[in-house]
């Protein structure tokens, strides 16, 4: 009844070889069998950005991605970034501004701040919203977030406003 | 009381030497969060675990003629499959009604619909399977008959003599009804020389938490022992409810709750599901989780206001107001909740509508009837948001008609800073609040004068913005009087276990829960403070019912006024005893010695005696060098309940500023300001985040969120695209402010602040909106969510 395909690609840097069931999300694949939970399962439509992970370095919605979709991609989740110092500066902002409550949002927030603040930008406030407006945030009213997203943004521009 | 900035807040017997209080303390747990390494319930595994999926009536309301699981038992990866009548043999169903809400009354709710589905939504039978994709796929084998029953949508017509009763052996389908007549109510309408009518509608909508509900039960029959791990706000209510329900004793019951990830009120209430997986799990000898998807959230967490209420304003010429008089309908699904019961928010409205002003003629009635739609329960802000949205929204139309300011008005009738004590109409008592300085404070803080005159210059270029004003009062800090004395066993009291560990580290154990809020770094900037420890030594532990003092968790805003305060005290009872083990080996007089940063000092002076460390070292490891007859106890318990007064109302005001399109309809928020009097700000940081959190999820409930049903019950729009939340390009900057005024209940002062902002916020827009249309000639509006084809309608647009 269910398909299953075999699957070769890397996560966070290191080779998984798995057998999947093709209609499984890679958010579910990344949670269930690599046991990965820093992606969460918020609504399972791509609306609310809790699952973003990122695929051969964009960022996509976990749940609206299949894992087969995946075979030879090279898959990053908030557990790879973490380790590899990318983004301590924005978790070192996050946690000083509170910009997080219960932390759900969290790891889908932030590598979507990343994927604007890369380019090395120092973007407005309204641009800062306007990018994080995919990912769902219940707790913080998104101040926080903003101020520290703009915060981190201006510290790697050297205060370059 | 004192307007302050941020930092820091006013010592008094807060001010130890390292005192934390007031200060903005990074929370202790982020770091995991932020790597992805926190661990919520929804991530929980354990060996031999199951998943259940519950099949869900697609009916609102539906005899359940014949249930075939033939097909899906046989199904790949399928455990059980289990209808309502056998779960039954192993949980016993409930009735949600508290003795204290007279004549409030529900019929026996059970984890699966026994013959008949209530509400489109409810489960009528649960596939527990090796995984979740496993339990769905046998779902969809299941073959259900079912006999469709008239379902009773409108509660308008709840009450009509030809309208179903839902419950027949109840009589009616009236849940609860309250009145209450205070002072010459017709006499001061007909003295009035204005008397202002409108009627208010708050749209049904709920928590959208982003975690789902989520459970993993674990019946252990070689222990006789069932391990909860539950995204709850209150575990020992819960530990209460399974044992009770299961047939256990409330020690065979553990609940855990992890990280939670939301929870707003959603994650305090006993959900049918929740039960079934715990029956399960008992009745399976397995582990079994369920993790509601986002649609069973949609249509099985709580929702919530979904109010009608018809409000009357009396004032005078020069602004005085005479009277308040409201009619409040709501409709709450086929069952109160159990056990806060879904009568409490009502019972909120009439004891709040009205509450900051000086008003001794108030009128009220409140009707809650039963309806086959999703319960309705107690969401962050309980209450408040409609009676500040009758309150505020009235004052304003008031002020309208009589021409005069609406800060003005409200200046007029607010209670004064020093007319304290107080009790209002509706019998609420005030311990001190301080609506004129928080009036004060936030029309400095926006300008309000030069912000009138920008709103009044674009007018004139056809931009149409408009300002609004909203005063609230705010329930925190419950005593027993919540829920107590109405007989459920919701501890109104918190304690907290502190216990200074062989390197000199401080380990607390909190009753009270961390969701988000930050409750772990409040607690332990009250023991850091009141003991003498840096933060950095101080270790948290909550949400384990096997490991934390008995108490309530945290909802109404009692987690630092309560928790805080018998953290606050544990800590300075460990430091007695600390003290006397120091002064024991030291030969010196136990008063004569302080802790300060972690070090036994001299008092009054910094001259070190002796590190934490090595006093521990000393009583755990060389006891037998201490003098003959002295035993060192090295850990302490404090609990902690408000006595003197059954609240602590906290009060504040917001006030938004906004620009509506009159083309598109769009609001577009451009600014909102809240000053919020929480008494002792023991975290200004926390305090404003919660404030500012709480200030969307009101944005949300006046602008977008809505639960649409038809009129067979049908939930139309129950996922995320349809349904609308706040994002963060919608959302304004939010400027907060305080005044302080402690209670003087606790030492620490605290009152609560986490629902103040969703308080408030609807009313703010409200105003703002109707100052925008106002010159259009608009009628106003009052019926939320405010959404753009509300306001093009308004305007004669459409």
């Amino acid at each position: 009844m269910n398909a299953f395909c075999d699957i070769s690609l890397t996560v966070n840097g290191e080779r998984v070889n798995e057998r999947v069931e093709a209609r499984k999300s890679l958010v579910d694949f990344l949670r269930e069998d690599l046991t990965l939970t820093g992606s969460h399962v918020g609504c399972e439509h791509g609306v609310c950005g809790a699952c973003t992970v990122r695929v051969d370095g964009e960022i996509v919605r976990g749940c609206l991605m299949l894992a087969v979709q995946c075979d030879g991609a090279s898959v990053e989740t908030i557990e790879g970034v973490s380790d590899s110092g990318e983004i301590a500066d924005l978790q070192e902002a996050f946690q000083q501004r509170n910009a997080l409550q219960c932390g759900f949002c969290t790891p889908g927030m932030l590598l979507t701040a990343q994927a604007l603040l890369r380019n090395g930008s120092v973007p407005s406030r309204e641009d800062i919203r306007e990018h994080i407006s995919g990912n769902y945030c219940r707790c913080t009213g998104y101040h926080a977030i903003v101020d520290a997203v703009t915060a981190v943004a201006q510290a790697r521009a050297g205060g370059r406003k | 009381m004192k307007i302050t900035a941020d930092v820091p807040s006013p010592l008094t017997a807060l001010d130890r030497p390292n005192s934390y209080i007031g200060r903005a303390v990074p929370r202790p747990n982020l770091a995991r969060m932020t790597q992805g390494r926190a661990q919520y319930v929804s991530d929980v595994v354990l060996p031999r675990m199951a998943h259940v999926t519950f099949l869900r009536s697609p009916y609102a309301h539906a005899r359940i003629v014949k249930i075939d699981k033939s097909a899906a038992e046989k199904a790949r990866g399928v455990v059980a499959v289990v209808t309502g009548t056998e779960l039954s043999e192993v949980i016993t169903p409930w009735v949600g009604v508290l003795s204290h809400l007279k004549g409030i009354k529900s019929a026996p709710q059970h984890a699966i619909a026994v013959d008949r589905a209530c509400w489109q939504g409810e489960a009528v039978c649960a596939v527990v399977a090796r995984t979740r994709a496993e339990a769905e796929d046998a779902c969809e084998l299941i073959d259900i008959e079912y006999e469709e029953l008239t379902p009773v949508t409108d509660p308008e017509t709840a009450l009509a003599p030809k309208t179903p009763v839902i419950h027949p052996e109840l009589g009616d389908n009236l849940t609860f009804e309250r009145t209450l007549d205070v002072g010459e109510v017709d006499k001061a309408f007909a003295e009035s020389d204005a008397v202002v009518e409108a009627t208010f509608l708050f749209g049904r909508h709920t928590g959208v938490t982003n975690e789902p509900r989520a459970i993993v039960a674990d019946w252990n029959p070689g222990e006789q022992r069932l391990t909860v791990y539950q995204g709850t706000q209150a575990p020992h209510m819960m530990q209460n409810l399974f044992a009770k329900h299961l047939g256990l004793e409330e020690h065979q019951v553990r609940v855990l709750t992890k990280d939670v990830g939301g929870s707003f009120g959603i994650k305090v209430h006993t959900y049918a599901d929740e039960m079934a997986t715990v029956a399960l799990s008992k009745l399976l000898k397995r582990p079994v989780k369920f993790v509601a998807d986002r649609i069973e959230s949609f249509v099985t967490d709580i929702h919530a206001r979904d109010h009608r209420v018809k409000g009357k304003i009396g004032v005078k010429k020069d602004g005085t107001i005479t009277a308040f008089e409201i009619d409040d309908l709501t409709g709450i699904g086929p069952y109160s909740v159990y056990p806060r019961t879904s009568g409490i928010e009502a019972n909120q409205v009439v004891n709040l509508v009205g509450g900051p002003y000086q008003c001794p003629n108030y009128r009220a009635r409140a009707r809650v009837v039963f309806q086959n739609k999703n319960v309705m329960c107690q969401y962050r802000a309980v209450g408040h948001p409609i009676a500040t949205g009758v309150t505020e929204g009235l004052v304003d139309l008031a002020a309208a008609k009589i021409g005069i300011d609406p800060a003005e008005l409200r200046r007029k009738n607010l209670y004064p800073d020093d007319g304290y004590p107080a009790t209002a109409a509706s019998g609420l008592k005030f311990e001190k609040l301080s609506h004129h300085a928080s009036l004060d404070k936030i029309l400095s803080m926006m300008e309000y004068e030069a912000l009138c005159a920008e709103r009044d210059a674009k007018r004139k270029e056809g931009i149409y913005r408009g300002i609004g004003l909203a005063s609230f009062i705010e329930v925190t800090n419950p005593s027993a009087a919540f829920y107590g004395v109405g007989g459920a066993r919701i501890s109104s009291q918190d304690g907290a276990t502190v216990r200074l560990d062989a390197t000199g580290a401080i380990f607390i154990h909190s009753g009270v829960t961390e969701q988000g809020q930050g409750a772990e770094a409040v607690l332990a900037q009250c023991v850091a403070s009141s003991f003498g420890v840096p933060i950095e030594r101080v270790r948290v532990v909550t949400g384990d019912t096997d490991n934390v003092p008995y108490g309530g968790g945290t909802w109404a805003s009692r987690a630092a006024g309560i928790g805080g305060e018998a953290a606050w005290q544990a800590g300075k009872a460990l430091r007695q005893n600390v003290l006397a083990a120091a002064a024991s080996i030291l030969q010196a007089q136990p008063e004569g010695l302080d802790i300060v940063n972690g070090i036994v000092v001299d008092k009054g002076t910094t001259r070190e005696r002796i590190t934490l460390d090595e006093v521990a070292r000393i009583c755990y490891f060389r006891p037998d060098t201490l003098p003959p007859g002295f035993q060192a106890e090295l850990m302490a318990t404090r609990h902690y309940v408000p006595r003197a007064w059954p609240f602590a109302f906290t009060n504040g005001i917001q006030a938004s500023y906004l620009e509506v399109d009159t083309d598109t309809g769009f609001v577009k928020l451009l600014k909102h300001w809240c000053v919020e009097d929480c008494g002792t700000v023991i975290n200004p940081q926390l305090v404003d985040e919660q404030i500012r959190g709480g200030i969307v999820q009101g944005l949300g409930g006046a602008l977008f969120e809505h639960c649409l049903y038809d009129e067979r019950g049908q939930m139309l729009n129950g996922n995320m695209a349809d349904y609308l939340v706040p994002m963060a390009v919608e959302m304004p900057d939010i400027e907060i402010g305080h005044v302080v005024t402690p209670t003087a209940d606790s030492e620490l002062g605290a009152k609560g602040a986490g629902e103040a902002g969703t308080a408030g916020a609807p009313a703010a827009v409200m105003n703002a909106i109707n100052d925008a249309l106002r010159p259009l000639g608009a009628k106003p509006l009052t019926a939320m969510p405010f959404t753009p084809g509300v306001i093009l309608r308004a305007i004669g647009k459409v």
